[in-house]
Formats: structure tokens, C-alpha cells, sequence
């Protein structure tokens, strides 16, 4: 027998659910990273997972996205589509987010810096967003990505919207 | 010790060391084990476990392929069930081995045991009571069908299966002397069920003098190439934060009580999660997970999956100190998010 590995898509996914019997379906924070990035702005980081202060965030690529940087490393993994990462390594990451601040900033302009390089990912990549530089992210098509990151000014918090509230 | 070798222990008084191995049965081949109250021997298909108030008994697959996941996880966070009577709680430098204690019918009977441990001479026992009971060609990591039978007398041992290390990547899987990819060639071809799954690597164009810097991986095709089942590895880590990707197939070997919330990202496929109370046992939940779903198991549940295409599954802990701390004190919250 040949099987056949199912991964979801933008354009195809299938959410399973909460079936409850003695508890409150907010307890399991369920909701499908696919839908939010559907349903979602692009490049609005939706967080579909929070741990204190760590986060996890699920995001449309579509076109061009602005400039973020943080003062610790993130990780992006593709969903569906292909989406192309950019970084430049900054001159002075210290003056552009703090070095005790949490999570993505975006920035306000171009990032002064040399170029570090580009990568492109499909679907499964996890490409490393290495702290001190300054990225950007390009999709010529809808993709869906996630981050793992830390809650801060660019995280989106809209539970009650992307999660299963009924039993 | 959990899923990160850092997280700081806390010392209990009258944590006991008194452990043995016992002598050997000439029937079956395999020795005997005692710790504190507690003994456990083996036949050819059962383990049988004593204790001051009762005994228990356990089919022998199911039973190491628990010891299995309570070994290699250092205790794990929280409480490993190994079924409905039997398993340990961690207290991070001690451990709470328990029969009954999270079985409201046990503990009602007042058939409940337990007994604390100092971590290290249980886990001792532990590894020698697998190292024993392992046959040559049974896998405990394994899919049931990709690996030998665990029944019979004593028939050689398996040291190559139960001595895996744990992948715990210090930043990101292959980054310049972090944990390498999977690749046929480092022994990780794969797996049936993966057959389908695009090995392709990320284009990744980095300029000159940045070369350790910028850089990807194929995380779908290194989870492809995983040789066992239910066994969380670290593939990348933000601070205290830790994706922790697994292939998973059959059951889950564990009913794992959470001691802190958990969380999961179905990358693949599909797991059905039965969730318990953590104390009581009794069903609280079923949640059906397909791929693209992400959910939190509260941290007072206890969780077992059942995969029956092998699928790939994002666990997310977060291995923070505080959070022992918390747990020690009642303070570590029960539901990450209130909405």
C-alpha cells in the first residue's frame, strides 16, 4: 500500500475540532493556521499559539512585506507556497530595537546594513532570522508561514475570532 | 532533566536511592527489579508490577515502549502514565513513582502507592530494567510494524535501539556545528510512510563572509527521515522556546499528564488526542487534529494520540525555569490563553 502524506494549503485545508465531554473548548486554543493566514491581512502576525511570553505566529505571504527585526533570533517555516527571505545584517541593530525588547519591530524605512543574502522557501523550509540583522519577506503569490517568535508590537492577538468557542 | 538538559533541579527531602537489581529467573531469562516498595519482573508476555497495597500487570510492548519515552525524556515535564495505574511524576531532581495515585477509583479504594526517588538512581534502575528486557530486534521507538516482537523469553538485548541520543539542536538543525540533517548517508533514509514527501533543499544564496549565518533546512523532509515514533526532538530554539517535531504512528505509549501547557501544530496527516483529567482520569475531550491545526493541552489533562498514518506533529514546550518554580509553588497557569 502507498501512502499519502496530507499537508494542508491555502486553497486546501480540512480542520478538525474540539469534541467535548466535560470541559470548555477555549481551554485548547484550537484553531487552523491556514485559516488565519486565509481570513487574516497580509503579513499580519496572528498568534495561534502563546506560552508566557513566547509565541507562535501564522501569517499570509502576499507581495512585498515591511522590514522587521528583533533583538533575538526567529524561525520561519513555510506552510504552503514559496516565499523569499531577505536580510541585511545591520550596522547598528542596537539602535533599531532595543536589545532587551521582545519580538518582531517593524522598521520604518529601508535597514542600514550590508546585505546578508537571500533564501527561498516551499513548502516544510524553516530558514533561521538571525538576530542583528533586519528582514524582509516576498511572496508573488499567497503562501502561508508560520514564526516562532516572542510576543511584541508586530503580534496580533484576536482569540476570540480565530478559535473554536462552541462545543 | 525533560526536553533541555538546563532545567534546574529542586531537591526533596527523603528522595530514596533504594533501588536493586534481583536475581535472574531461570524460566525466562530476565531478571527482577526492585525500587523502594515497588517490584517489577517479567514473563514472556507480561510485566508484573508489586506494590505494598496491590499489583498490577501490563502487556510487555506496551509497557517498555512507556519506559521507553520516561527514560529517553528524563522523566519528561509532568507525569508519565503508563497506563491507568502505573507511572512517575517529575519533580525535577526527584520523581514520584506511583501506583493508583491519579485513579479516583484507586485512590478511593485506598489502594493508591507512591514514593519519591532521587531522579538519578531511578532512572538507573529504569535503564537497566529496559536494557534487560529488550529483546534482540524489538525497537521501543518503533512503529509495531517496523520492528520485531517484544514477547518470549529472554532472547539478546538491543542496545543500538534503547541508547539513541535525543536530538536536542542548540539553534537550529543544520547550522554550522548544530545538529546535522537527516540524509541516507547518515543512516536516516525515508520512511514508508514518507515516500511521497518533496526532498527538496531551500535555495539559499547568502553573500560572501555570511555563509553561517544565512541559512535553511527541509523540515518536512528531515521529519520524512525520522527512525522512531513519539519522541520529541529540538529543531530550533527562541530563548526558552523550543519546536520540537516528531513523526508519529499508532499510539502515543504514554497518557502524559501535563504539568505545564503544551502545545501542538499537526504539520501532516491526522491524530486523534484523548484528554483526561489529569488527576481523576476520567474524559474530558477528544480532539481531532488535521493538518494545519494547532492546539493547547492544558495543564491539567492528561493526552494520548492515536496516528494511524505515520504523520508529523509539532510539539512546542517551553523550557523555561520559572516555570518549575511555578508548578513547585501551585502559581504555573492551567490554560496559556484567556479569552
Amino acid at each position: 500500500m502507498t501512502a499519502t502524506t496530507k499537508f494542508g494549503s491555502l486553497n486546501a485545508y480540512e480542520k478538525g475540532r474540539v469534541t467535548i465531554i466535560n470541559d470548555n473548548p477555549r481551554n485548547y486554543v484550537f484553531s487552523n493556521v491556514f485559516e488565519v493566514a486565509d481570513t487574516s491581512a497580509p503579513y499580519e502576525r496572528v498568534a495561534v499559539g502563546k506560552n508566557f511570553e513566547y509565541v507562535i505566529e501564522a501569517f499570509r505571504a502576499e507581495g512585498e512585506s515591511p522590514w522587521y527585526s528583533a533583538a533575538h533570533d526567529e524561525f520561519v517555516v513555510a506552510m504552503d507556497g514559496e516565499i523569499e527571505v531577505h536580510l541585511v545584517k545591520l550596522d547598528n541593530p542596537d539602535s533599531v530595537v532595543a536589545p532587551d525588547s521582545q519580538g518582531a519591530h517593524r522598521l520604518p524605512g529601508d535597514p542600514k546594513g550590508r546585505k546578508m543574502g537571500k533564501i527561498t522557501l516551499r513548502r516544510g523550509h524553516m530558514a533561521l532570522l538571525p538576530v542583528g540583522s533586519a528582514y524582509r519577506l516576498r511572496a508573488a503569490k499567497p503562501a502561508a508561514a508560520i514564526m516562532q517568535t516572542i510576543l511584541g508590537p508586530e503580534t496580533v492577538e484576536k482569540w476570540a475570532t480565530i478559535c473554536q468557542t462552541k462545543a | 532533566m525533560a526536553m533541555t538538559n538546563d532545567t534546574p533541579t529542586i531537591s526533596r527531602a527523603g528522595a530514596s536511592k533504594d533501588t536493586a537489581v534481583l536475581n535472574l529467573d531461570n524460566s525466562t531469562g530476565y531478571r527482577a527489579f526492585r525500587a523502594g516498595g515497588f517490584g517489577f519482573r517479567r514473563d514472556g508476555y507480561f510485566a508484573h508490577i508489586s506494590f505494598p497495597t496491590g499489583n498490577h500487570v501490563m502487556s510487555i510492548d506496551a509497557f517498555l515502549r512507556a519506559l521507553m519515552r520516561d527514560v529517553a525524556w528524563g522523566f519528561f515535564y509532568g507525569t508519565v502514565n503508563f497506563d491507568h495505574v502505573v507511572g512517575t511524576v517529575n519533580h525535577y531532581g526527584s520523581v514520584t513513582l506511583f501506583a493508583g495515585a491519579f485513579n479516583d477509583a484507586y485512590t478511593e479504594a485506598g489502594r493508591n502507592h507512591e514514593e519519591l526517588f532521587d531522579s538519578a538512581a531511578l532512572m538507573d534502575i529504569f535503564k537497566k530494567m529496559l536494557a534487560d528486557w529488550t529483546n534482540d530486534g524489538f525497537d521501543p521507538f518503533a512503529a509495531p510494524t517496523e520492528t520485531g516482537l517484544a514477547w518470549g523469553s529472554k532472547n539478546g538485548a538491543n542496545p543500538n535501539a534503547i541508547g539513541r541520543q535525543r536530538v536536542t539542536a542548540k539553534r537550529m538543525v543544520g547550522l554550522p556545528g548544530d545538529t546535522p540533517v537527516r540524509t541516507d548517508a547518515n543512516g536516516f533514509p525515508i520512511n514508508r510512510h514518507f515516500a511521497d514527501v518533496p526532498q527538496d533543499l531551500p535555495t539559499v544564496e547568502p553573500e560572501p563572509g555570511f555563509e553561517n549565518e544565512v541559512s535553511a533546512f527541509n523540515l518536512f523532509a528531515y521529519l520524512s527521515r525520522s527512525d522512531v515514533t513519539w519522541n520529541p526532538s529540538v529543531c530550533s530554539v527562541v530563548g526558552e522556546s523550543l519546536f520540537c517535531p516528531t513523526s508519529e504512528e499508532y499510539i502515543l505509549p504514554i497518557d502524559h499528564g501535563n504539568d505545564r501547557a503544551e502545545w501542538f501544530l499537526q504539520f501532516s496527516d491526522e491524530i486523534d488526542w484523548d484528554v483526561k483529567d489529569r488527576v481523576t482520569g476520567r474524559p474530558r475531550a477528544r480532539v481531532r487534529m488535521k493538518a494545519g491545526d494547532i492546539a493547547c493541552m492544558p495543564a491539567d489533562i492528561r493526552h494520548t494520540g492515536y496516528s494511524t498514518k505515520r504523520s508529523m506533529l509539532l510539539v512546542w514546550e517551553n523550557g523555561s525555569p520559572k516555570i518549575v518554580n511555578l508548578i513547585a509553588s501551585g502559581k504555573a497557569p492551567v490554560v496559556p490563553v484567556i479569552f
